[in-house]
Formats: structure tokens, C-alpha cells, sequence
């Protein structure tokens, strides 16, 4: 790939890895939606599952909103990085 | 509470919805669009996912089934977790084709197939009838309630005519707000603000009625919790209660695909936004909305269950509950949630299908029929896109008007959300594989989207209406989960596969370029058409947009050509873009159509498209032949530059030269002009007389020196300089040279360290150059060295194949490291002239014998004193190859 630089400088580097974070996020929330159903359904059917699933649905909405800040974070870094190329190097 | 009150409340509710929307619609084109377009209005707008059927419905699902209520709000929340990523890529790329509708998106990504988004237009069509349905019977349900708790209620009998009344009243609030313009966007502001306020109704009802029941009627969250454990526990219920996982899955896939495929949630997903930035908010708040929604719907099912009679509907139990504790408010105020939700959604549903019925059957047919000339002035396309909108609006309605009255009970309506879900599920795997996937093409689309209708309307829809028998099922399994899975198994399938054996058609291509790759379509030369078609072009866009928003787009796109008047030239990216704007009010397929039928449609080839790819390609070339000059001339002007340093730093030095060469005449030529105007004195002495002829005579034949030194220097650095090449010993040049110069201050008495036996090496050079080196480089040790018992040091070593080095080391103070450069320039005196008596010139022309001898002079730092070395090469070098300097 000889158009893509093969290194990045840490802002774009932190934006990559939070947008994997990002890719991640739904194929762990399905796993987590999914498995204990098929594994244990007794268990989860009842009062005990309510508590499991509204638990669980909190923190994917927490975890969605802290992950969405930090990419709008990251991107508005790399966006400044990409404008003062000193800034750049330094943060290098 | 009379049943008066409740219908003036309900009109009343009405007048505020048609008032906010009116409101927002006359902001908007006033350009007032900052707070219409904020996230959250966005963000609400979505929660017209949660229909009549899940505000109601929900309390009687959880009632029936426990948990598995939940995967309805679980799919789309999972979708929204990838926002980021997925949702967001596919409003870009919608927005970036103007999509009108879901349809739409699969006709423009598949070569702008009207006939695919024909198909997909049918499944909206027999999916959403139903489904409208289902919202006014939920209406009229409601209605039913209170009249028959009321005292002098209707009864009844009376509200037979609800569903019409709702039906009837809901086509106008869509036809008024709905097709007031034909934009270029298919945004609605007025609408969408209504929904947004309907969707907090909805919101408040809720969860005012859960804090109610958890808080009014339970002893708090912990005792409902044990009441949820009791109920979970009784028989007649734990079997309902107990999760399938076959169903929980298809359930939470069927209910992901439909927040993406459902023809009002795309509408107000992708069509209504602006742009992408809105779902960075969406992504998190949307599922808090759906939570918020879901949190309080079990314990109000078991709740109603605990305190209604067992013939009680649990689908209304929403409503019964607060009604049979008396909370006559609490009631109202959830039967306006319910109303909020049912006309939410048949509003935005009749929307999108409107457009889709208008943009892919009624106006395809009627261009098809009419075969417009081109510039026919009269016709009004405009006029008649947005009757065929309101007829289809009105058509929408009426068949689920219909549908209500023919079916009448139920059971058969109550999931008829469901059966809609999997129908427009059928869509997505040829909606994720045109944006994922560049090798789909409109023959998978057409035999996936056909397979799965098929098989959804043989084993979900016509079951669900009582048409035909269940599936043969295995035993243990749901057949609902069969139906689902084996109908988008075999879709799937049948996309991939007729995909891979397929050859896409040119426009397919460059369209699955520009979706999967979500950038903008590429141009192409042959879409370049000869200049005089812009005016029936300018009357076309009259046609669908009236005559003054299409004055104004032509004369901003002439003026952004740099082209005065209202003619742009017909560029390929003009047209294109013109295209995809007559696609944001007409669909793709017809835009598509109409410009090729006006400007002179021009097929794309396989070898256009190749050309495409070799005009990119040649681009890229022509871009790295651009870099590549540009870092050879940034190359060629840093040369220059320190060529120019070069040049500047010669001439200064030319002038030094030139100001230390004056000077050093004129000291001499001063003294003896002096001395000869005092020899003119007669009154002097003979003695005197000869004192003053000796000085001028040593001055002048200082004079001749330093003259003789520059011509030395001048002829050695033009390298004109005559070699006499012989071998000599250095032993005897060395002995000789210490002879010479040992007339030096000869009452400094210097021992003199040497190893005579290796300084016997015979080498090959111009020895009398060699010695001049030699007598200066020692003679400057003489002069310079400051020890009081000064010791002069000689080695001497041959070099590995052949020459030799010679070092010359004193015991002095020897030199600074900071000026041991400046040693070897002319006129460097390190200090005092006066003592020194030389012009400075001496080690500079050593330096130019050694280099025309093929060697080198340095100074070596760190021997304890002054120390040079005269390196030497084998051999002078032949002149031709010119001097290079060697060091050891």
C-alpha cells in the first residue's frame, strides 16, 4: 500500500484503536445478549434475568456514550495534529 | 371521567400536533433550522420505532411470554452500538445519493433498477397495511375503554366509526405536512418535530405509569422484584415465561434488521437526517429511550395481573390499570401516550410508503404511458409527484382502514408486528451486501429479495392472516423461528450465489464503487453532452421542482463554473449531481431515467468503465509524476542554495583577502616610504644613513616575499603548479629541512627527538615541495613553541601500500580546538603579528602543496603540544585526475 503511511503519529493511532473499540463493542454486546440465554435460559427467564439484562443494557448505554466522547476527542486531536505539523512531531 | 372530555382532550391534542408542526414547518423555511436539527429532536424522532403494538402490546407480550418481550428493544439497541461505524456509513452514503426511501437505496446501489424497488416497494406495501392496522385498532381499543368505564359512555356500538375517524384525520396531518414541497431532500421539519414531541408524550405516559405501579402500588423495586420472582414461579405462567434461545435469537436479529429496514424507521433514520454527526447522541440516547421504554413494562404486566380480573386483556392492562385504581389522570395521560404512539407511526410509515408507491409505481408507469417529448412546457411532473404522493398517502391509509374493518378481532392483528418485521427483513441481506460488499448485484438482489418474499408470504404472512396451514415442523422447534430463519437462510443464499455467478452491468458498478467505498460516484467523459441540452435539462428540473428552485440551482451551479446566466456547461459533474438531486425528489431509478431521455442518454460500456478505472489511474500516475518533479526540484533548489552559500561565503572571503593583502603591503611600502623621506634629511649620519638603507632594503625584501608567497599560493590553487616527481629519502629531507630552519631564533636551543632507523623510507614526490613543507611546518614549531626546554618530536611511519606520514609534534601550549581550523587559511595568525613576523601564509600553502602532492596536512589535537601530520601518497597523482586529499 504505497499511498497509506505504515506508521502513524499517536492521535491517529489512538483513533484507530478507539474505532476497533467501536467495531468490537456490538459483536461483545451480542455475545453477551445471546450466550447465557442458550447456556443457562432457567436462570435468566425470571426475576434474575430482569436484573441481568436491564444491568447489562446500562452499561452498554454508558459504554457507547464514553466511547462515542473519546472518538469525538480523538478526532478533533488528530484534526488539530494534522493542522500544525509541529504539533505533530512533538507528539510523536 | 366523561367521555366527552376525553374526545375534547384528544382533539385538543390533535390541534397542539398539527399547530407544532405547522410551527416548525414555517421556522424551517424561514431557515430557522438550528434547533430542528439538533441530535435530540433526532434522537426522539427515532422512538417512532415504539408503535401502538409496543406500548400496549408490550405489557401483554411480557404478560404472555416474560423476558422475551425485551428482544424487540434488544435489536435495535445492538444496532446502535455499532453507530459508529455502521449506522453512520449508511446515512453517509445515503445522503450522498439523495435515497429517498429504503427502495430506493437498494434500486440506486443495483444500476438504479426502478423494477427491484418496485419489489421492495410491494413488501412495505403488504407489510405496512397490517401494521396500520394494528395502530387504529389500538386507537379504538383505547377509545373502548373509557367509553365503556365511563358513565355515559357511547357503549360500544358507538365507536365504530374510530378507526375511519383517526384514519381520515391522520391522512390530512400527513397529506398537509407531509407532501407540502417536492424538495431536493425528502426532509420533513414540521413532521419530525411533531414526532419528537409525540415521542416524549409517550415517554412521560410510561414511565409516570411505572413509577406509579413500583412506587404507587408495589412497596418499591425490591418488593416488585419479589413479585416478578412469584409470578415467574407460578406454573400457569413459568412455562410462557421460559426463554426459548432459538427464539430469543431470531427475535433480536428480526428486530435488528427491522430498526434498519422498516420503512419508517428508515425514513426517519437516514432520510430525515441531515447528516452523520447526529448519531454520535443517537447512538447512546436512542437505547436509553428504548430502556426507558421497556424498564417499567414488566412490572406493570405482573402488577395487572396481580389486581385485574383474569379476563381482563393484558394488552390493555396499560390502560385498565390506572383506570381501576382510579387515577383517572394517570390514565388519561396514558391513553394520549398510546394515541401519541399509534399516530406517530402510521404518519411516518404512510410517508415513506406514499413515497415509495409515488417514486417506483405510479410515476415510472405514468412517464412510461405518456412518453413525453422533451421540452413539452405544459407538463407539471411536480404537480403530479405530489398528487400521486397524497393519493398513495390517502390509498396507505384506506387499506389499512380496510384491513382493520375486514379482520376485525384480535388476535389476528396483534402480530401483525411481527409478521411485519420479518417482511422487510427480507431486505437487509441485499441492503448490508450492496454496502458492504462491491461483487452484489441487482440478479443476487433480484432472486434474494424474491426468495424471501416468496417464503415469507408463504410461511409468515398468509399463516398469520389464516390463509393455508402451519409448517411441518420438527418437534422442539418454534416453527415462527423456522419460517424466519429458513426465509433469510435462503435469501441470503440466493443473493450471494446468483452474485457470484453474475456479471454486474457498468452503472452497478460504478454505483457498488461508490456504496461500498462511501465516496462520492465517479464521472465519466462520455456523460459529457453537447452544451445546447442544458435548456431542455433546466425546463426538466422546472418540471419537478417548480420553476423558482430551479432557476436558482442552475445559476448556482453556472456561477460555480465561473459562467454568468443560467446555462451551466453540462460537465459530468454537473450532471451527476444534478441527478442525484432530481433523485432526492423523484428516486434514482427515475432521475436516472429522465436525464438520459432529455440530455440524450449515452449507454456505459464495460470499456467505459475500464477507461474510468484508466482515467483514475493515469490521474494517480500524473499525481506521483507531479510528486516526484516537485521533490527534484526542492532537491535541485537546496543544491542551489548551497551552491549560492558557497558563492557568498567565496566572496566574502575574496574581500577579506583582498583588505588582508592590502594591508600587509602597506605596512612595509609605509615604512619605507618613511625611511626614504628621512634619508632625503642631509643632516643624517653615514651610520644613521646605513641604518635606514638596511631597513628599507629588509622591508622591501619583505615585500618580495610575501609577493612571492601570494604567487606561490595563486599559481598552487589554480593547480598550474610544476611537479618534479623523484624519490627521495625522507631521512635527508628531514635532516635538511631541520638544517634550514634551525636559523629560526637560533638562540632557542630545541632537542630534537627522532627515530632516524624508520626514517629511512624512500618515497615518490616533488622533494623540494616536500621539504618547503617540512622547513615551514618546523620553523613554525621554532617560532611558536612556548616550553622553556622545548623538545621537537619527528615520526615517521610508512603507510599500508605505499607513502607515508609524517608527524611533527612540539611540547608547546599548541592551539585551541576552537581555532585549529582556522590555521590552514591565509593570513591566520593566531598571535602576535608582530612577534611572528610572517604574513600568515605559510601553513596556507602548505596545505595547497600537500593537496597538489596528492596528500594531506592536518592538525592532530591531543600530543601535548602543536602537532601537524603530512600524510603522503604512494605516488603524486597524474594531473588529469586532479588532487584529492588523503588522510590516514
Amino acid at each position: 500500500m504505497p499511498d497509506r503511511p505504515l506508521f502513524l503519529e499517536r492521535a491517529s493511532f489512538h483513533r484507530r484503536r478507539l474505532g476497533d473499540a467501536a467495531r468490537v463493542l456490538p459483536i461483545l454486546a451480542a455475545l453477551l445478549v445471546l450466550v447465557p440465554v442458550w447456556w443457562i435460559p432457567s436462570q435468566v427467564s425470571y426475576a434474575g434475568g430482569a436484573v441481568w439484562i436491564f444491568g447489562l443494557w446500562a452499561g452498554l448505554i454508558l459504554a457507547v456514550r464514553l466511547l462515542h466522547r473519546a472518538l469525538l476527542q480523538a478526532e478533533a486531536a488528530t484534526a488539530r495534529a494534522s493542522e500544525t505539523p509541529e504539533e505533530r512531531r512533538d507528539a510523536l | 371521567m366523561p367521555f366527552e372530555a376525553l374526545l375534547a382532550t384528544c382533539l385538543g391534542y390533535v390541534v397542539l400536533m398539527f399547530g407544532v408542526a405547522y410551527a416548525a414547518d414555517r421556522a424551517a423555511a424561514r431557515g430557522h433550522v438550528r434547533w430542528l436539527d439538533h441530535p435530540l429532536i433526532y434522537t426522539l424522532s427515532l422512538s417512532v420505532y415504539c408503535s401502538a403494538w409496543t406500548f400496549y402490546g408490550a405489557v401483554g407480550y411480557a404478560s404472555r411470554s416474560g423476558l422475551e418481550f425485551l428482544t424487540i428493544y434488544l435489536g435495535p439497541t445492538l444496532v446502535f452500538t455499532g453507530a459508529w461505524w455502521g449506522l453512520r456509513r449508511l446515512v453517509r452514503v445515503a445522503r450522498m445519493h439523495h435515497v429517498t426511501s429504503v427502495a430506493d437505496l437498494i434500486s440506486a446501489r443495483f444500476g438504479k433498477s426502478n423494477r427491484l424497488a418496485a419489489i421492495v416497494t410491494l413488501i412495505a406495501v403488504i407489510a405496512s397495511t397490517p401494521y396500520i392496522a394494528l395502530q387504529l385498532q389500538s386507537v379504538r381499543l383505547s377509545f373502548e375503554v373509557f367509553a365503556l368505564n365511563a358513565p355515559n359512555g357511547a357503549g360500544r356500538d358507538g365507536l365504530g366509526g374510530t378507526g375511519l375517524w383517526v384514519a381520515a384525520g391522520l391522512a390530512v396531518f400527513t397529506i398537509l405536512f407531509g407532501t407540502r414541497n417536492l424538495a431536493a431532500d425528502e426532509r420533513h421539519h414540521g413532521v419530525v418535530t411533531a414526532i419528537a414531541l409525540e415521542a416524549v408524550v409517550k415517554l412521560v405516559a410510561f414511565v409516570a405509569l411505572g413509577v406509579f405501579v413500583i412506587w404507587g402500588l408495589a412497596d418499591g423495586p425490591l418488593d416488585m422484584l419479589d413479585r416478578i420472582s412469584r409470578a415467574g414461579a407460578d406454573p400457569e405462567l413459568a412455562e410462557g415465561w421460559l426463554l426459548k434461545p432459538d427464539r430469543w435469537t431470531a427475535l433480536i436479529l428480526v428486530s435488528a434488521a427491522a430498526i434498519l429496514t422498516l420503512p419508517r424507521m428508515f425514513q426517519v433514520l437516514v432520510v430525515e437526517a441531515a447528516d452523520e454527526e447526529r448519531l454520535h447522541v443517537a447512538g447512546w440516547a436512542f437505547p436509553a429511550y428504548l430502556f426507558a421504554m421497556s424498564f417499567f413494562v414488566l412490572p406493570i404486566a405482573v402488577m395487572g395481573r396481580e389486581l385485574l380480573p383474569a379476563s381482563a386483556n393484558p394488552d390493555l392492562y396499560v390502560l385498565t390499570l390506572p383506570a381501576a385504581q382510579g387515577q383517572n389522570l394517570l390514565a388519561l395521560l396514558v391513553f394520549l401516550g398510546g394515541f401519541s404512539a399509534a399516530t406517530s407511526m402510521v404518519v411516518v410509515c404512510a410517508i415513506a410508503v406514499a413515497t415509495m408507491v409515488s417514486n417506483h409505481w405510479l410515476v415510472p408507469v405514468w412517464l412510461a404511458l405518456r412518453r413525453i417529448p422533451a421540452g413539452d412546457e405544459a407538463d407539471d411532473l411536480r404537480g403530479f409527484v405530489l398528487n400521486a404522493r397524497r393519493v398513495a398517502i390517502l390509498a396507505v391509509m384506506a387499506a389499512g382502514w380496510v384491513y382493520h374493518e375486514a379482520s376485525g378481532g384480535t388476535a389476528a392483528l396483534a402480530s401483525m408486528g411481527l409478521v411485519a418485521f420479518t417482511g422487510m427483513a427480507q431486505v437487509l441481506p441485499a441492503m448490508l451486501g450492496g454496502l458492504m460488499w462491491r461483487g452484489a448485484n441487482r440478479k443476487g438482489a433480484y432472486c434474494g429479495i424474491g426468495a424471501g418474499l416468496v417464503l415469507w408470504m408463504t410461511m409468515i404472512f398468509l399463516p398469520s392472516v389464516g390463509v393455508g396451514g402451519d409448517l411441518p415442523v420438527p418437534a422442539g422447534m418454534d416453527p415462527w423461528t423456522l419460517a424466519v430463519l429458513l426465509s433469510l437462510v435462503l435469501n441470503t443464499l440466493a443473493f450471494i450465489g446468483v452474485s457470484i455467478f453474475g456479471f454486474p452491468d457498468p452503472v452497478e458498478r460504478l454505483q457498488g464503487l461508490s456504496f461500498v467505498s462511501a465516496v462520492e460516484p465517479i464521472r465519466h467523459s462520455r456523460m459529457m453532452r453537447g452544451d445546447d441540452r442544458a435548456e431542455p435539462l433546466l425546463a426538466m428540473a422546472r418540471r419537478v421542482w417548480g420553476a423558482d428552485p430551479a432557476l436558482r440551482y442552475f445559476q448556482a451551479e453556472a456561477r460555480a463554473q465561473g459562467k454568468s446566466g443560467y446555462l451551466p456547461d453540462l460537465t459530468p459533474s454537473f450532471l451527476t449531481r444534478l441527478e442525484r438531486r432530481l433523485a432526492g425528489s423523484i428516486g434514482s431509478a427515475t432521475a436516472h431515467a429522465m436525464i438520459d431521455r432529455v440530455a440524450g442518454g449515452v449507454a456505459l460500456t464495460v470499456a467505459d468503465l475500464l477507461q474510468v478505472a484508466d482515467e483514475a489511474q493515469r490521474a494517480k500516475e500524473e499525481t506521483q509524476r507531479l510528486e516526484a518533479a516537485q521533490a527534484e526540484l526542492t532537491r535541485t533548489a537546496r543544491q542551489l542554495r548551497e551552491a549560492n552559500d558557497k558563492l557568498t561565503a567565496l566572496s566574502v572571503q575574496k574581500d577579506a583577502f583582498l583588505s588582508q593583502i592590502s594591508h600587509e603591503l602597506r605596512t612595509p611600502m609605509t615604512s619605507v616610504r618613511a625611511f626614504s623621506e628621512i634619508l632625503k634629511d642631509p643632516t643624517l649620519t653615514e651610520e644613521e644613513r646605513g641604518r635606514f638603507a638596511g631597513i628599507i632594503h629588509a622591508e622591501a625584501a619583505r615585500l618580495t616575499r610575501l609577493l612571492d608567497d601570494l604567487l606561490d599560493l595563486s599559481v598552487l590553487e589554480s593547480g598550474r603548479a610544476q611537479m618534479t616527481v623523484g624519490v627521495a629519502n625522507l631521512h635527508d629531507l628531514i635532516t635538511r629541512a631541520l638544517t634550514a630552519a634551525s636559523a629560526t631564533r637560533p638562540e632557542r636551543g630545541f632537542l630534537i627527538d627522532r627515530d632516524l632507523p624508520t626514517e629511512h623510507l624512500g618515497v615518490i614526490t616533488d622533494a623540494d615541495r616536500l621539504l618547503q613543507v617540512l622547513i615551514n611546518v618546523i620553523t613554525n614549531a621554532r617560532k611558536y613553541c612556548d616550553a622553556d626546554h622545548p623538545v621537537l618530536t619527528i615520526r615517521v611511519r610508512g603507510r599500508e601500500g605505499g607513502g607515508a606520514i609524517i608527524d611533527v609534534i612540539d611540547n608547546g601550549s599548541g592551539i585551541d580546538s576552537g581555532r585549529q581550523s582556522l590555521i590552514f587559511q591565509k593570513f591566520a595568525r593566531l598571535n602576535d603579528p608582530a612577534r611572528a613576523g610572517g604574513a600568515g601564509l605559510g601553513l596556507a600553502i602548505c596545505r595547497e602543496i600537500m593537496l597538489t602532492l596528492g596528500g594531506g596536512i592536518s592538525y592532530l589535537p591531543g600530543q601535548g603540544g602543536a602537532a601537524f601530520r603530512i600524510v603522503l601518497p604512494p605516488r603524486p597523482p597524474t594531473r588529469a585526475g586532479g588532487a584529492e586529499p588523503l588522510s590516514d
